[in-house]
């Protein structure tokens, strides 16, 4: 992560505190709004030229496209932000097909009252996320929705990569023998989100795990043969096996001691009676490698930062196909079922 | 049910005339009522559920749990045979 | 984490469950009463590990569970309520109603909120002073001390927009109403240790000796559960019928007198109706009329609500060990977590709701 990144704002004072209707209606105050904060943030060629389109060439080659929409409350977390979020997470989906992230779009709905302050520090932060993502923001749009009819600020992305040649990962991928591998410790994220949002003050050092994998991805597709990688956001990594063991039509045995998790985020799910295996992460990966590529692919992973945390979590196999089986930390056995919805806090 | 953690004292302190504390749950701590924890000390561990502490945690007894199944583990490792009777040269 | 790690020991484990195996000599079948301990031994495979002649029953240990339907649709009745702002633990969110769960009512409009301690309404409550903060004081003896504490801060802090709707259950009425069941197949119990760390141990004495029953008080670790499934199981095989308290480390005989003391003050036993299982007498709690002012049953005036329990489900049986989730017709079928038909599917802990998550590939499992 680059650490020497400073920046200057260069907005100039108006008379607006705060985001109102006319800043969406795409009259002078948007053309403001765009010339002084978006423009100068966001600084590339294609953008500059300000069109309704972004027209780029593309190396011959398959392209990659994602798209992803940002909610997140609070805007602001311990860890990151809605913006650094937006970026990632739409990286990290391209990175999962293997695909090299180049650009990306950015529509903004803003809910009318928003600080302009809050704005800013959201977008210098996606410019940041982009930058250390090495990835251009070349068009995007804003809107703004009367008070009440958003939370505050929803983001909206497109993410477009090139698949280099040869390269073929997807979740029905799996095959009998592969190793399960997961990047680092898994929960971070999400614990982090409920307990900000909550007001639950848990004094530590909780924070999100947002972060850009796509170097990470390069570096395990350089070392050795990868047949399937997956971020697992919502739902968290447990709801990424189950979907990759129904995908591949395989099974999947997970060896519950090895899932690395964090000291403090192990103590916040107890607390919350919440299982780290369906937590939200937003800077893991779990990836499934055949035995041969296995010890190359992690050494790769742990020679960057994102990966320095990488191990082996468990193996596909052809029994039990379409189900995630458990081994627990005492070694008895446990089916690993997909949540209905969000997991919840509990006393009982 | 029901939910109960155990965590350190680590601070004591008052809200609304409620004897408080500060937990350790290692790696995080968190505040707790420790109304129903007769003179609670630092460095003492209790039982927490739904944010009140409900029992001290008793270090001699989690001691004797513990001892008792690592026994059980040495017991059927030991198998020691009778040492030869020692004859005089 | 201290006091937790050193009871997730693989190898201790081990011991335990082929301690188990050595000393058990014919079929037992053995409740755990709390719904934390049923998560435990799902969670960790427990079940995996013991041999097959030791049979866990689950128990009604659930108060999200058999809390009657009437109840939740008060509950419900009270979010809709202008002015309202309800406030809950997480357990009780997703329980459906006769018509929809809490988020459904909240995407209705109702101000419905998530709480970690009954001591945040209080906080809500000074906050918004001119609106009625209602909470509802779900749980076992284990969460009383907690809520009655709550209540007496209320009265002590002047703050009068706050009320509690109570559906608090108590066990040892519980284990007697399996145990007087004609049918009972239930030998002996784990008993609910976090419950006893507050009640102590006492009153289970008399349960023991009268139904010729072993009752060991138990944590929630998986050391915990087995060992006192092993106590459980020699006390069936040489014949006795003692309480013994596996649970050292966090309850003592005569329990918590500070807590016992606050619960006291506030609330008094009176006769509660069970889900699934119907009224069991003096098995719940209800404030004290000292408190009238603080009780939304009194506050709220809802009337009678009539509830019926959707005929074809068993959840009673289940709940007393009497049938298996599977013997249900509608297990796995028109009744799942996402759409429950009765107590037992409701909350993840429930009897039918653990064997779905789980049970349902035992027959795969067992094959193996």
């Amino acid at each position: 992560m680059s650490t020497a990144f400073t920046l200057s704002c260069p907005m100039p004072v108006t008379q607006h505190k705060a985001i109102v209707l006319g800043h969406g209606s795409g009259g002078r105050l948007t053309a403001q709004l765009v010339r002084d904060l978006f423009l100068p943030a966001f600084d590339n060629p294609t953008l500059r030229k300000l069109d309704d389109q972004a027209v780029f060439d593309v190396a011959p080659g398959r392209i990659a496209l994602t798209t992803d929409s940002y909610v997140v409350t609070p805007l602001f977390f311990p860890g990151g932000d809605i913006g650094r979020l937006a970026v990632n997470g739409t990286v990290n989906d391209l990175a999962m097909g293997g695909a090299r992230p180049l650009y990306l779009t950015a529509a903004f709905i803003i809910e009318e009252g928003l600080s302009l302050e809050d704005l800013r520090r959201v977008t210098y932060s996606m410019a940041q996320a982009a930058a250390e993502a090495g990835v251009a923001i070349v068009t995007g749009d804003t809107k703004v929705v009367n008070r009440g009819c958003a939370d505050k600020l929803f983001i909206t992305t497109a993410g477009v990569g090139l698949v280099p040649d040869g390269i073929s990962i997807s979740a029905s991928n799996a095959r009998a023998g592969d190793v399960v591998i997961v990047s680092g410790p898994v929960g971070d994220h999400g614990i982090t989100i409920w307990s900000t949002r909550e007001g639950i003050e848990f004094g530590g050092t909780l924070k999100s795990d947002t972060a850009p994998l796509h170097s990470l991805v390069e570096a395990m597709i350089g070392a050795g043969d990868v047949h399937v990688l997956r971020d697992p956001t919502r739902g968290g990594l447990g709801t990424s096996l189950c979907e990759i063991a129904a995908s591949s039509s395989m099974g999947i045995e997970l060896d519950a001691s090895a899932v690395p998790v964090r000291e403090e985020v192990k103590a916040a799910c107890e607390i919350l009676g919440m299982d780290p295996l369906f937590v939200a992460n937003e800077g893991r990966l779990v990836a499934m490698v055949p035995e041969s590529s296995a010890e190359r692919v992690l050494r790769a992973m742990r020679r960057v930062p994102q990966g320095q945390d990488a191990c082996r979590i468990g193996r596909v196999a052809a029994e039990h196909a379409g189900m995630v089986l458990v081994k627990t930390e005492i070694g008895g056995s446990r089916i690993l079922d997909v949540p209905f919805a969000e997991q919840l806090p509990r006393i009982c | 049910m029901c939910l109960a953690i155990p965590g350190k004292i680590v601070e004591l302190g008052e809200k609304s005339c409620m004897r408080m504390g500060r937990i350790d749950y290692g790696g995080i701590t968190r505040e707790a009522c420790l109304e129903f924890i007769p003179d609670p000390q630092i460095g003492e561990y209790v039982m927490v559920h739904v944010g009140f502490a409900i029992s001290k945690v008793d270090a001699e007894e989690a001691a004797r749990t513990y001892q008792y199944l690592a026994e059980m583990d040495q017991l059927e490792e030991i198998a020691v045979p009778e040492p030869p009777l020692e004859t005089a040269t | 984490m201290k006091y937790i790690d050193e009871y997730r020991d693989r190898k201790m484990a081990d011991k335990l469950a082929a301690e188990v195996r050595r000393v058990v000599t014919r079929p037992w079948a053995i409740m755990e009463v709390c719904g934390g301990q049923t998560h435990s031994i799902v969670k960790y495979g427990i079940d995996y590990l013991l041999p097959k002649e030791v049979e866990l029953v689950h128990g009604p240990g659930c108060p999200v569970c058999v809390t009657p339907l009437e109840m939740i649709d008060r509950a419900h009745a009270i979010a809709r309520q202008s002015g309202v702002i309800f406030c809950s633990f997480g357990d009780m969110l997703r329980v459906p109603g006769s018509h929809g769960d809490l988020f459904q009512v909240k995407a209705g409009g109702a101000d419905v909120r998530i709480v970690y301690s009954p001591l945040d309404c209080l906080r809500i409550a000074a906050a918004n002073p001119s609106r009625k903060v209602v909470f509802f004081a779900i749980g076992f003896e284990t969460t009383a001390p907690a809520n009655a504490m709550a209540v007496w801060q209320a009265r002590a802090q002047g703050i009068r927009n706050f009320s509690v709707l109570v559906s608090h259950v108590l066990v040892p009425p519980a284990i007697t109403g399996i145990l007087e069941a004609p049918e009972n197949r239930v030998q002996a119990f784990l008993g609910p240790g976090h419950v006893c760390a507050v009640m102590g141990y006492r009153e289970y004495e008399s349960v023991a000796l009268r139904y010729r029953t072993p009752i060991v008080i138990t944590g929630f670790e998986p050391l915990d559960l087995l060992e006192g499934t092993l106590m459980a199981v020699r006390q069936l095989e040489q014949g006795r019928a003692e309480v013994e308290n596996q649970y050292g480390r966090a309850v003592g005989p005569d329990g918590n007198m500070d807590a016992q003391r606050m619960i006291r003050r506030v609330f008094e036993v009176c006769d509660r109706a069970w889900r699934g299982i119907g009224v069991i007498p003096n098995s719940g709690y209800r404030l004290n009329d000292e408190f009238r002012e603080h009780d939304a049953e009194t506050i709220f005036e809802l009337g009678s609500i009539h509830a019926p329990e959707p005929a074809i489900c068993i959840s009673g049986q289940v709940l007393r060990g009497l049938k298996k989730p599977h013997d249900c017709p509608a297990f796995g079928r028109e009744c799942t977590p996402q759409s429950p038909l009765g107590a037992t599917m409701v909350s993840a802990e429930g009897a039918c709701a653990a064997y779905y998550n789980y049970g349902r590939h035992l027959v795969t499992l067992q094959s193996q």
